[in-house]
């Protein structure tokens, strides 16, 4: 199944923010063992000079690292994953408060409209 | 060396016409996908033409791993034409009996799984498959073998977007990091998430050579939007 990816902005960044999530999210555990560039690249339709500069780019922040005798794995420093999740959900957090705020909604009111969606999903 | 292709002053005029390549110089790496990309007439099947040593140039030269085109590169080189060159009375299986002959870098195997894949009996003869089912044939020839340099003029024009994507599938995964393929289309959106690089041409003359993440990154744009700018009439 190819994976959906956006033709204007570069595909390097798109798979590094899709391996990024799948990794925080503990979809990878830490330490675990990942697809070697020329599967992951065909699971995902993508050149596999693409997906390799992707992983370079993971390399360079310290989410996965690669060892020459055993492939590539994540990261097993928990902090650093926990610190690059912190980070993203922060990012995400702030467009979303500029949305609201776009969207005139007051602090209160989102917290409102926060506490009735909690409740509706529980 | 990383260069597998390298053009200088490459120029062919047919006639006494504008050339219909003009003054070229490029020098393409090793193991990239690389689209040949331009209007109509831009001069892409004679460029394709003269790496594949089908026509001679005027002024410049080509060569591939350091040697002039000519029939020592052609065992190297698998092109597929815009055209077939195929008899339509020969089964495909008698075809493959032909490329096996033919070229020594030609896997038969690969072949045969390819177009299993894609459902094709070898027992047919190629004028009882449809127009689509026809290029496949041809593109499963072309990227079976093991050649260095893979030039596909216009690869998935006539076939329907499933096996479209099932060709450009094969052809990520029959990439090898010797290997470059140069793939002349006008459908830059289906093609442009498995490219490296784009060549861009008009009137004969290059236009832009980059990587397709220089032109997301510089223009914000996909090489599809972008082409459409360069190119606007």
């Amino acid at each position: 199944m190819a994976w959906k990816l956006d033709s204007d902005r570069p595909i390097y960044l798109q798979l590094v923010e899709r391996i990024q999530v799948m990794i925080v999210s503990g979809l990878y555990e830490p330490g675990a063992k990942l697809p070697s560039v020329r599967d992951y690249a065909a699971e995902a339709a993508v050149n596999p000079n693409t997906m390799q500069k992707a992983f370079a780019e993971l390399e360079r922040s310290g989410l996965i690292i690669t060892q020459r005798t055993n492939g590539r794995t994540v990261t097993d420093d928990v902090a650093l994953i926990k610190q690059i999740r912190n980070q993203l959900a922060r990012e995400q957090a702030a467009t979303f408060m500029q949305r609201m705020e776009e969207l005139g909604v007051s602090k209160e009111e989102l917290a409102e409209i926060l506490n009735e969606i909690q409740e509706e999903t529980v | 060396m990383n260069e597998l292709v390298e053009l200088s002053g490459l120029t062919k005029s047919y006639g006494k016409g504008t050339p219909a390549v003009n003054n070229i110089s490029l020098k393409l790496p090793k193991g990239k996908i690389i689209g040949l990309l331009g209007p109509n007439g831009s001069g892409k099947t004679t460029l394709i033409k003269l790496i594949n040593g089908l026509l001679t140039a005027d002024a410049g030269s080509i060569r591939i791993n350091g040697v002039e085109v000519g029939s020592q590169t052609k065992a190297n080189v698998a092109y597929l034409p815009d055209r077939s060159y195929l008899s339509e009375n020969q089964t495909i299986s008698q075809i493959l009996d032909f490329f096996s002959d033919f070229y020594a870098d030609f896997s038969r195997e690969r072949a045969e799984g390819l177009l299993q894949d894609l459902g094709i009996d070898a027992k047919r003869k190629l004028k009882t498959l449809s127009k689509g089912n026809k290029e496949k044939v041809q593109l499963i020839l072309v990227m079976s073998r093991r050649a260095d340099l893979y030039v596909l003029d216009e690869p998935i024009a006539g076939v329907d977007p499933a096996a479209r994507d099932y060709i450009l599938r094969t052809i990520i995964n029959n990439y090898n990091p010797e290997a470059t393929v140069l793939i002349s289309t006008h459908l830059i959106s289906d093609v442009e998430s498995v490219l490296d690089e784009v060549i861009f041409m008009r009137y004969g003359h290059l236009v832009l050579y980059t990587s397709v993440d220089n032109i997301r990154e510089q223009h914000g744009k996909s090489v599809d939007a972008y082409f459409r700018e360069v190119f606007a009439c």
